[in-house]
């Protein structure tokens, strides 16, 4: 009785919107072709995917690909670089968009505050190739600025881009230069909702302004910085590889090379399909875990979760 | 009432702080500039600091006597505002059902959508996917996969569901208003803030994009102006009537570093004259994609 008159009522329902899936209809349907789609394509990970057969065609190998790749000599290097490199930049972006956002909202003067936002925010509509080409600029060994400097120092000059042992670091604090102010929005948002009445009364009880900042305003930020972090984690494995493809080259390839431009190598330069598709694959599966676990951890922790 | 000395500390600790952060990211793009404006010899042997030396024009000049430069750009262009109509209509079509309180399947739709977000079938079964669509070295390629951009759907979805009342639905639902002329009529122009923002998240979008342009386009003529830069940028890959008047290898180095300056310059020029006048829209699109989905 209670069956029918629910599907009685969905019915009802469905009639009464049935524009609404007229509407939805078009991206849907896009995502379903190019979202889903590949993820059908995946199963050429267990196969030997040979392109004349397609994807039915070619037969099945089971984990073949993920042990070769696994016990390959790259296996240490792709997963060392892809940690140091995601986690060193995680680390080094974090405090320095929330010190900015703090700093920013401490600023008593409104001019220069609005000078530091507009400075700060614009390196973050610089396109990756021309990041990378100023990176490569203000680095190159012969008109570089930075080796300009050196030599006022008087000492030699220096490839940066042919020394491995410096690619973290240029690729990290590149990224916090171009990013650190958009970053900061989010937190000087949450700084401007805290609760005025909360400073006020921390004032009454003779707090110093450094003592708000560390008894008033990070707690108030707290859950924002833990969806932050959350989201960030998920990514763990997702290195920005559009840059580092720009600035990767032969030399610096031991310490540059990461999963993701391994993929790109090994799939579309180098047409090893089915190969390439069980790394990609082999990261992703560790990406979502990540993301699932990281937000259960959350949750329990702080009460703050993305779902 | 008396302030304190830590205070008066603290304050000029966050002043010095904030000004060396402004130098930080002011000086580099002071230094480009200035460099593409100056001799290359002046560049090389680091007599440039913060003003041009011995100012000259060459490197700006050079660069036009290439065509692919000003194609890349038109390309650019054409991306550009085809692929953002593209991409806001079909967000919006997304948005608008998933923002009814009273659509059936709505979470499912949510789930759906969301779900890209967070997997997907990577970089060979997409390449393999839009050679079996014959996509490949098609701007199609370039502008329909990835046309419904999650986040974007949600913070639009957010904004239809937080400033759009039941009540105008209900009021307009009794008027005969069926959902085509509610959307159109009502939603839309009502709507024209958040439509900003994502124009302007979709159209830098498209415009800094160049991998999917790398694999996709075979065509150099179809080339948008992010992979020329990186041909001219990162590869050196400087077109022989550019280089005409320079013999010596040191000059060519030179001239080539002048050429780079150059052109990160003038690849840039667009964004910069739009800066001021998108930068608030980009801030207010954070605060609305801020909001828990």
């Amino acid at each position: 009785m209670t069956k029918t008159r629910r599907s009685e009522e969905v019915f009802r329902r469905l009639k009464k919107n049935w524009q609404l899936y007229v509407i939805i209809a078009l991206p849907v349907l896009i995502l379903l072709v190019f979202s889903y789609g590949p993820m059908y394509g995946l199963q050429i990970a267990f196969k030997d995917f040979i392109p004349t057969r397609g994807f039915a065609g070619s037969s099945w190998v089971g984990m073949k690909h993920f042990k070769t790749f696994v016990t390959s000599y790259q296996f240490g290097r792709l997963i060392k670089n892809t940690l140091m490199i995601s986690l060193y930049s995680l680390i080094a972006n974090f405090p320095v968009a929330i010190i900015l956002a703090v700093a920013v909202n401490e600023c008593k003067c409104k001019w220069y505050k609005k000078t530091v936002q507009m400075v700060t925010y614009a390196p973050h509509f610089i396109s990756t190739v021309v990041m990378a080409g100023i990176v490569l600029m203000v680095l190159s060994p012969y008109s570089g600025i930075v080796n300009n400097i050196i030599q006022l120092f008087g000492k030699e000059r220096v490839d940066f881009m042919a020394k491995p042992e410096f690619f973290k670091h240029i690729y990290v604090w590149s990224g916090v230069w171009q990013t650190m102010g958009f970053n900061s929005i989010i937190y000087i948002s949450a700084l401007a909702g805290i609760d005025p009445t909360l400073h006020e009364a921390a004032v009454m009880d003779g707090a110093s302004r450094w003592q708000r900042i560390v008894n008033v305003d990070l707690p108030g930020i707290t859950p924002t910085i833990v969806t932050m972090l959350i989201m960030n984690c998920g990514r763990i494995m997702t290195v920005g590889y559009e840059k580092i493809l720009l600035l990767q080259n032969s030399v610096n390839m031991s310490a540059s090379d990461v999963i993701s431009t391994y993929v790109y190598r090994v799939g579309l330069e180098n047409a090893q399909y089915s190969f390439s598709t069980a790394v990609g694959l082999f990261n992703a599966v560790i990406n979502c875990t990540l993301l699932v676990l990281v937000n259960k951890i959350a949750k329990r922790v702080s009460e703050t979760s993305l779902w | 009432m008396k302030v304190r000395t830590t205070d008066r500390w603290f304050s000029f600790m966050v002043y010095a702080l904030l000004t060396v952060i402004l130098i930080l990211i002011a000086f580099p793009l002071i230094y480009l500039v200035s460099a593409s404006f100056s001799d290359p010899q002046a560049v090389i042997s680091g007599r440039v600091w913060l003003l041009p030396v011995n100012f000259t024009l060459k490197g700006y000049e050079a660069i036009f006597k290439d065509q692919s430069l000003i194609r890349g750009f038109m390309n650019s262009v054409f991306i550009t505002v085809a692929g953002t109509a593209l991409n806001i209509i079909v967000t919006v079509m997304m948005a608008y059902p998933i923002s009814r309180k009273n659509f059936y399947g709505r979470k499912f739709f949510t789930l759906f959508m969301m779900f890209t977000m967070f997997f997907s079938g990577g970089l060979v079964p997409t390449f393999l996917l839009i050679n079996q669509l014959s996509m490949y070295n098609s701007y199609w390629a370039i502008i329909l996969p990835g046309c419904v951009g999650v986040t974007n759907v949600i913070i639009c979805r957010t904004y239809f569901e937080s400033s759009i009342p039941d009540e105008l639905y209900e009021a307009a639902s009794l008027d005969g208003c069926d959902d085509f002329g509610f959307l159109t009529r009502i939603v839309l122009p009502l709507s024209k803030p958040v439509l900003a923002v994502l124009v302007l998240y979709y159209a830098v979008g498209h415009w800094n994009s160049y991998f999917k342009e790398m694999i996709y386009l075979e065509d150099k003529m179809k080339y948008p102006l992010q992979v020329v830069l990186r041909q001219i940028i990162i590869m050196s890959q400087i077109a022989d009537e550019m280089m005409l008047d320079f013999s010596t290898a040191e000059r060519v180095q030179g001239m080539a570093d002048l050429l780079k300056y150059s052109t990160i310059v003038v690849s840039s020029l667009p964004m910069l004259i739009l800066y001021p006048f998108i930068q608030k829209y980009f801030v207010k699109g954070v605060m609305i994609g801020s909001v828990k989905g």
